[in-house]
């Protein structure tokens, strides 16, 4: 490993330029159809009222096509991302995205597939998303799913909505939903959108939820849980059949946050646990690449008190004297109705869906089994040498497929913060942990390996790790002002806020 | 089983040794045994990659796609050529496999493809913020109706029924949370009744929604509806086809407040619905209350320029329950599609894109409204896309053909029946620059023979092989 130098790179040399300040008036790309015989060039103001118009041209850039390729291929080099290097942010799951997935989501079958085409015309696609929610149900242990959520944040807010529609249905209209003080930012976001009050409940000492805190504060007021188990601290809490037990007692419901799924695909299942409500995050269990930020996809998985409220238009499999039918069923009366437009991610679904079938069941218990042994072998190898010292897990115990380090020690013995250590862990190759999450750990430092890095990559991040503590102890000021080798340097972000430019000058 | 997994035998045999157990078992010890599956999962087990490719290349070869058939299906979503390079940079790795941008000294080319796009956004719906982009075009309504809520103090939405019925649909289940109610104003000769509007829109009306085009193609005088709007300082909502502002007055200069839409027509696939994106543009007052990702222009130490995400305290992962929205999704890979294809178009190119659309479009109207047993809904002018009237029932033309023999297939034309039973006997038909006269043509023929009833007379393909009936692939 060579220690990178404090001189500008190359690519630092080369500034960012956005591709408007590459446009030079009379570039062009497009070469569009000509109109076709028999339809008039007739003045546009004759078609629609001339106030009805648009005065002048919108700025878009004037580039022609081998610039705009340089320019996206060029800043495409200025990303880090998945297929170059480890990528151990915790709680997002970031697996390898196989390219067979690829190949098969851009089959014309699917990709050039219009929403509003009729079922009939639109067999394969309708089985296709039938198939997943099948096998979602059975990954899940809950027997009805809809796809239709776009992202782990609706699902959250669909299985909110449904909470609400659950408790409406019965006469009744509870007012707040327990969430843990460990919960993904989106869980109390989400319990506010659907106008809900959001209570808080504490972790006890072994990381789980605190029991005698969760009973005094249910009630007939709670109208769910909110949980992701294993939570963000990695952390399978036992006590989830009596929790289960007690909300429901109280007539509440058990939703599961499914960022944390695949820890335990194969090895235990949310319905078996008592939930209600499901959300998968088919951008982290199942393989659809994160995209730099999207798209992802968000089904939900439901018990059978649930099913009646489910999103509409569902996926469902009809059989008569003529054959087996896919359909979207629209009645449904007691639906909460539509969280989007049309039938949901489809080509998110076609990939998930390649993924499970490569996997099978064997497969995807097998890559949860493997997803935490690497996490607790890189928790063995972090809990060594100085990160032992400077880098203190949290809660020490066997961690399922994420666990989390608290850098306090690092900062109050080597001066350098957790934000530090990730900015020159840059320097080395490697994307960063997920920092300053969960908020109750101080300098907390999440990490998720993922089955699919190999073990020399493990070891090569934990030497990494001891390398730059090793440095530190030396000299602090390295990691202070880290990264040197990327792209551009510490970034001003308070800067950004204070004084936002978000587009281009008119 | 696929490979994806690299640790061998060996491999986790070291590993387990290490921690100090026996087996993987062992740290799975923690689940109680009472909520441990103790079967494999009912699936089946995994298969090849050439097995998993020819299986669900078979389920996509049962799908009647825009490849194989004319498709004059819009509402919302389109078959617009996507320029091959479209493809090409979102395969690659560097913008498909990476997270959203927490370390943007590492992620500076996603950030920087934001910031392009905000602005070009921007540029097209005439206002001045946009965000990094949204799920898509109906949950973009829900987004907006919060942020106008929040601002107003006020829970009354007033929807045009020229909205799209996704988004209306949309808007009201989140009403439910948001605790508001949903007022729809109706149309009068395919257009927002301006009289019905006045009339909905009261001092409790937080939010107007117009959609332009509506649903039914028509384009609407956004400015002179919206007068009613300010007069009771509702803010005013538009849904926009971003593949017509090339010609149509933006939203920004007709007065509105909001503009998101439906981002599909950009550069992206028809996917049979997703994922594509959302677009949320606003007025520069409302910056910090936006829903989404915004990146935003900054320098680094060396005083080099560089690109970051912003206003980051109006998120859930800094204000969690107080957050001005739960998403956090900005759709980056679709949001750069469309940028890379408006980039394509270019400032000229997304003018005469419109213009094809509007002339095609006249041209396909005047032919299918002067059919025998076809009259056009409406008379408003119109960009891309048109209703049309039938005598017969809308649900026996679609059948391509006769279906004594087996289902026939269907009409690529949307029937309004379901979203509007007042126009139970009308369909929409949309064009692109990928409909060509010869296309246009073809289902002129076939909507008349589907108007007399499909007889003998109908054959695989016509005396220019066009694709008729029969003849689809």
């Amino acid at each position: 490993m060579s220690t990178p130098t404090l001189n500008e790179t190359p690519q630092q040399a080369d500034r960012a330029r956005t591709i408007y300040e590459k446009s030079v008036p009379g570039r062009r790309a497009a070469q569009l159809p000509d109109l076709g015989e028999g339809v008039e060039e007739t003045p546009i103001e004759e078609l629609i009222p001339a106030h009805l118009l648009r005065e002048k041209p919108a700025e878009l850039p004037e580039v022609s096509e081998p610039e705009i390729v340089r320019h996206y291929n060029r800043l495409s080099r200025r990303n880090f991302d998945l297929d170059t290097g480890f990528y151990p942010l915790g709680s997002c799951t970031m697996k390898y995205n196989p390219r067979l997935n690829e190949r098969v989501a851009a089959l014309p079958g699917h990709a050039k597939l219009h929403p509003a085409t009729d079922p009939s015309d639109a067999q394969g696609a309708l089985q296709l998303m039938y198939l997943l929610q099948e096998s979602l149900s059975e990954i899940t242990g809950l027997p009805t799913v809809s796809l239709q959520p776009s992202a782990g944040s609706q699902g959250e807010l669909a299985g909110l909505l449904l909470t609400r529609a659950y408790h409406a249905d019965r006469g009744r209209n509870p007012t707040r939903v327990l969430t843990p003080d460990t919960a993904h930012g989106t869980n109390p976001a989400s319990v506010t959108m659907a106008g809900y009050d959001v209570v808080k409940v504490a972790t006890n000492e072994k990381g789980g939820v605190d029991l005698e805190d969760l009973k005094s504060k249910i009630d007939d007021d709670i109208a769910c849980l909110m949980l992701t188990n294993p939570n963000t601290l990695g952390v399978f809490d036992e006590n989830i059949v009596e929790m289960a037990s007690l909300v429901h007692e109280a007539g509440g419901l058990l939703y599961y946050d499914g960022a944390n799924l695949n820890a335990i695909m194969g090895q235990a299942r949310p319905g078996d646990m008592g939930f209600d409500i499901v959300h998968v995050n088919l951008h982290k269990s199942f393989s659809q690449p994160h995209g730099g930020g999207g798209p992802g996809a968000g089904p939900i998985a439901v018990s059978e008190r649930v099913e009646p409220f489910i999103p509409r238009p569902q996926v469902v499999r009809r059989e008569d004297g003529d054959g087996v039918f896919f359909d979207l069923d629209y009645d449904r009366p007691k639906s909460i109705g539509r969280l989007r437009g049309f039938q949901g991610n489809f080509g998110v679904f076609v990939r998930s869906l390649a993924y499970i079938l490569s996997l099978g069941g064997d497969g995807l218990a097998e890559a949860s089994r493997q997803a935490v042994l690497n996490a607790n072998y890189l928790k063995k190898r972090l809990s060594e040498g100085r990160a032992g010292k400077y880098l203190p897990i949290a809660f020490d115990r066997h961690c399922m497929h994420e666990f989390v380090l608290s850098g306090a020690p690092m900062k109050k013995e080597l001066g350098i913060k957790t934000l530090d250590l990730a900015k020159r862990l840059l320097d080395f190759g490697f994307h960063p942990p997920t920092v300053y999450f969960p908020l109750l750990v101080d300098e907390a430092l999440m990490i998720e390996p993922v089955e699919t890095e190999s073990k020399e990559d493990l070891d090569a991040f934990a030497d990494a790790i001891e390398r730059i503590l090793e440095e530190a102890e030396e000299d602090p000021t390295i990691a202070q002002n880290a990264p040197y080798t990327t792209p551009v340097r510490r970034l001003d972000e308070v800067g950004a806020t204070r004084n936002p430019r978000i587009r281009q000058p008119q | 089983m696929a490979g994806y997994t690299p640790a061998t035998p060996g491999d986790q045999a070291d590993m387990l040794a290490a921690i100090g157990v026996d087996s993987v078992d062992d740290l799975f010890a923690q689940i109680p045994d009472e909520v441990k599956l103790d079967r494999p999962l009912d699936l089946e087990d995994g298969k090849s990659e050439s097995e998993v490719y020819r299986f669900l290349a078979g389920l996509a070869d049962t799908n009647l796609d825009a490849e194989r058939i004319p498709s004059f299906l819009g509402a919302g979503m389109y078959d617009h050529y996507v320029p091959a390079i479209v493809e090409a940079i979102v395969s690659r790795s560097e913008f498909l496999t990476p997270y959203t941008p927490y370390q943007p000294e590492v992620s500076q080319g996603g950030l920087q493809v934001m910031f392009e796009f905000q602005t070009a956004m921007s540029e097209i719906t005439g206002l001045p913020v946009a965000n990094a982009g949204l799920y898509e075009g109906p949950s973009a309504a829900a987004s907006a109706a919060y942020l106008a809520m929040g601002v107003t103090g006020r829970t009354g939405l007033v929807a045009s029924r020229g909205l799209h019925p996704h988004s209306r649909e949309t808007l009201a289940t989140h009403a439910v949370g948001f605790g508001a109610t949903v007022t729809e104003v109706g149309l009068e000769s395919g257009l927002t009744s301006g009289e019905e509007l006045e009339a909905a829109v009261d001092d409790d009306t937080a939010a107007v929604f117009l959609q332009n085009p509506n649903f039914l193609g028509a384009v609407e005088d956004i400015a002179a509806l919206g007068e009613a709007v300010k007069a009771k300082g509702a803010l005013l909502i538009v849904a926009a086809d971003p593949m017509t502002l090339g010609i149509l007055r933006p939203p920004g200069a007709c007065g509105a407040d909001i503009a998101f839409g439906e981002g599909q027509p950009l550069g992206n696939r028809l996917d049979f619905g997703g994922p594509s994106f959302g677009f949320f543009c606003a007025r520069e007052e409302y910056i910090r209350k936006m829903p989404g990702r915004i990146a935003g222009e900054t320098t680094d130490a060396d005083g080099r320029r560089g690109f970051v995400l912003t206003l980051q305290t109006r998120e859930q992962h800094i204000r969690r329950e107080k957050a001005t929205s739960n998403i956090c999704t900005a759709q980056a890979l679709n949001a750069l599609a469309g940028m890379i294809h408006l980039a394509w178009l270019g400032k000229q190119g997304f003018v005469e894109l419109g213009e094809l659309l509007a002339r095609r479009t006249a041209y396909a109207r005047k032919l299918i409204g002067g059919l025998d047993g076809y009259e056009l809904l409406h008379e408003a002018p119109v960009v891309r896309e048109f209703a049309v009237r039938s005598e017969r029932a809308v649900e026996e033309l679609l059948p391509l053909g006769d279906e004594s023999h087996g289902p026939a297939p269907r009409l690529p034309v949307y029937p309004l029946g379901r979203d509007y039973p007042e126009y139970e006997d009308s369909f929409l038909v949309a064009i692109t620059e990928n409909r060509s006269v010869d296309e246009i043509g073809w289902l002129a023929h076939m909507l008349e023979h589907a108007q007399a009833g499909w007889g003998e007379h109908i054959h695989d393909h016509d005396h220019e092989g066009n694709p008729v009936a029969g003849g689809v692939q």
